[in-house]
């Protein structure tokens, strides 16, 4: 049956997570992200999933890689205070290759900030916010309908690459609402982890497989092993053999890496001509992309790329729009994170100009406008 | 026949890394031969553990096991066995790892009652990272980090996890592994959350700092110390100062989390759409 439901983007995120198969979420509440508990506590429990309200962040998270390890399909959501409490147990998901997804609604400011304010100050705790070389996976969706959807890529993401997925979500996008079609069952494919088929003798719960992912066996299936944080080998031990401990923190990476043809999207608008490109994610795309109408429909060459996947950092795109753009400008809710990846990639190709808010306000199309 | 307890460990795994004299040997035995006693199967079983020379039994035990984060095993094991209630989930912790670092979550794991052994190794000092004093070490002794002498109160676990609403709590030592095999025994079948707090020597650090010169002085300090529940209860204040009480703490029948949970669940009908319907 198909359904259009006018929903905000934190429930479309949870419509999404219950499409991809979760059947788990702990969580501890907090705004601006606490719409996607409330609306899991309603759901799960008469889907025979489980809705766990913890402690705190630390134990949400814990929760979430332990019922991953029994087989279920868990996530998590928060916001900056408790993004900060989850980095330690998203660094164990990492190394210990637990399929898991972590929504972080952001919220201004660093420590309390300003809870229902927007921002987009989260980036690069996205990325290295927990200890130690480790992929990451982050996603931002600028619009209602992309928090239904990439909550199921997220959730495919996150079983087939064994690692977890971050979805930064600003306020805006979060608690705006829009109208969206909710998919039939079966419309977007379903991933689910491979489960191994080795004897139980034989087998070596990190033994990489397709892609360099193992097939690690849920708690409870017959097979009989060992996982730890600690660095281990193919048998899931720990090792201190140098030469081990540099293969399993260079597959971790490369596992994601091979993966990105498949897990970077992005959207071009108006790229082909652009000699000025706005580079853009989360809500201020759509401001950045009013304006570029606007700029266009005076005559101006001018484009957009609107990141939807920003970690792994989707390099192609940027190499491509920096052979014909002179100018690069870079709207961001924050003092300016995604441009370091901008200009480290653009190698002073092309002029990039910053715009930053830290105010809590919408970056407006005019603030765009003006620079294009 | 002497107990084959080969058969429970991961014998390519040995020699262990604990020092010689070390109550945790002493304690993980015991753990294997209630597991043994009640015929638990090891694919059913997951053995969770947090981090520190306690932290160390998960790599062992033949089961399936989990070595956590510092502190945090109990936030594991309570996802685990939500998502899958028919496993045996046990959890092994220092006094350091469940009640400094994870004490927010040893109350709340009381709290909730879901069905899970937790085993607490308590040597009154942080063993793995070299002898700091814990919020078990008792005041007045002495620490790495107390090298003045520790004027910090002591932490009494068992009383810790009475008051959070553990629905049963053990107190054993290492001394008297009789009686430790007993109280596993019935936490394992006790059906919630189920504490035994296991008095384990740390001969290097704890021992050394304060005067005990051998292991086995830590064994004697435990006989002379232990006083089981029921000489406690006529027995004066004065009389118990320095003394801990042993057995049965506490144990009482209530619902557990997992069985009340799913209830909630199967009273709802089977159809999503139909759910869905309703909330739109
Ligand atoms: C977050 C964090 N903080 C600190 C440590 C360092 N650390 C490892 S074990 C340990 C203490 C262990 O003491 P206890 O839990 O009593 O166990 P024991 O070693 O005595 O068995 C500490 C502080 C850590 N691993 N992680
Ligand atoms: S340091 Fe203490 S607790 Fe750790 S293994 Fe040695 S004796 Fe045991």
């Amino acid at each position: 049956m198909e359904k259009e439901k006018f929903l905000q983007g934190n429930e479309a995120f949870a419509e999404g997570a219950l499409y991809a198969g979760c059947n788990f979420f702990a969580g501890y509440p907090i705004s601006p992200s606490s719409e996607i508990a409330e609306y899991m506590a309603y759901e799960l429990p008469r889907r025979k999933g489980v809705f766990i309200e913890m402690e705190d962040e630390i134990a949400s998270m814990g929760a979430v890689i332990g019922a991953s390890l029994a087989g279920a399909k868990a996530m998590t959501a928060t916001s900056g205070p408790g993004f900060s409490l989850k980095q330690e147990h998203i660094g164990f998901a990492c190394i210990t290759e637990v399929p898991c997804v972590i929504v972080d609604v952001m919220r201004g400011g660093p420590s309390t900030g300003t809870p229902t304010g927007p921002a987009q100050g989260d980036v690069m705790q996205a990325r290295w916010g927990t200890h130690g070389d480790h992929p990451a996976v982050a996603i931002a969706p600028s619009t209602v309908e992309e928090c239904f959807y990439e909550a199921v890529r997220a959730f495919n993401i996150s079983e087939k690459y064994r690692n977890p997925v971050i979805l930064l979500i600003d306020e805006v996008v979060g608690h705006m609402r829009e109208k969206i079609r909710i998919p039939k069952p079966g419309e977007i494919e379903i991933i689910n982890r491979r489960r191994p088929n080795e004897a139980y003798d034989d087998y070596l719960p990190y033994k990489p497989d397709l892609g360099g992912v193992p097939n690690i066996a849920n708690f409870g299936t017959g097979y009989r092993f060992h996982i730890t944080g600690l660095s281990h080998d193919w048998s899931g031990f720990p090792t201190n053999d140098p030469k081990r401990i540099g293969e399993l923190i260079q597959r971790l990476t490369k596992k994601v890496e091979k993966g990105e043809d498949e897990i970077l999207r992005w959207e071009e608008f108006m790229l082909e001509d652009a000699e000025t490109a706005v580079v853009a994610y989360g809500s201020v795309a759509r401001s950045a992309k009013f304006a570029v109408k606007c700029a266009r429909n005076a005559g101006k060459k001018v484009g957009l790329l609107k990141l939807i996947t920003i970690w792994p950092f989707p390099v192609k795109p940027l190499k491509r729009l920096a052979e014909h753009a002179r100018k690069v400008i870079i709207p961001e809710m924050n003092l300016g994170q995604i441009v370091l990846e901008v200009e480290r990639v653009i190698g002073g190709k092309a002029d990039v100009i910053p715009i930053n808010r830290v105010d809590t306000e919408l970056i407006s199309p005019d603030e765009i406008l003006v620079k294009l | 026949m002497a107990f084959d307890y080969s058969k429970y460990l991961r014998n390519d795994k040995m020699p262990h890394i604990w020092c010689p004299g070390c109550g945790n040997g002493i304690a993980m035995k015991s753990l294997i031969r209630a597991i043994d006693a009640l015929g638990y199967k090891k694919e059913e079983t997951v053995i969770i553990s947090g981090i520190g020379c306690s932290g160390r039994i998960s790599g062992y035990l033949d089961f399936n096991t989990l070595h956590t984060t510092h502190g945090r095993p109990l936030t594991f094991a309570t996802g685990i066995k939500l998502a899958n209630p028919k496993l045996n989930v046990i959890v092994v912790s220092g006094d350091g790892d469940c009640a400094a670092i994870g004490g927010n979550h040893f109350i709340h794991a009381c709290r909730r009652n879901i069905d899970i052994t937790l085993i607490i190794f308590n040597n009154y000092i942080y063993g793995m990272t070299g002898g700091q004093h814990s919020p078990t070490t008792p005041s007045g002794s002495y620490s790495t980090t107390t090298p003045h002498r520790n004027i910090d109160p002591q932490f009494d676990l068992s009383k810790l996890a009475i008051g959070a609403g553990a629905t049963f709590v053990a107190r054993e030592t290492t001394y008297n592994i009789f009686a430790l095999d007993k109280v596993v025994i019935e936490a394992f079948k006790h059906k919630g959350f189920s504490v035994v707090e296991v008095m384990v020597g740390c001969p290097i650090y704890y021992g050394r700092k304060n005067g005990f010169k051998s292991a086995f002085s830590l064994l004697d300090w435990q006989r002379k110390n232990a006083i089981r529940m029921e000489r406690a209860q006529s027995m004066k204040p004065e009389e118990l100062e320095g003394k801990f009480t042993t057995g049965i703490l506490h144990r009482r029948e209530v619902p557990e989390y997992t069985q009340l949970y799913y209830t909630l669940t199967e009273s709802f009908e089977k159809s999503v759409d139909k759910v869905s319907m309703e909330r739109e």
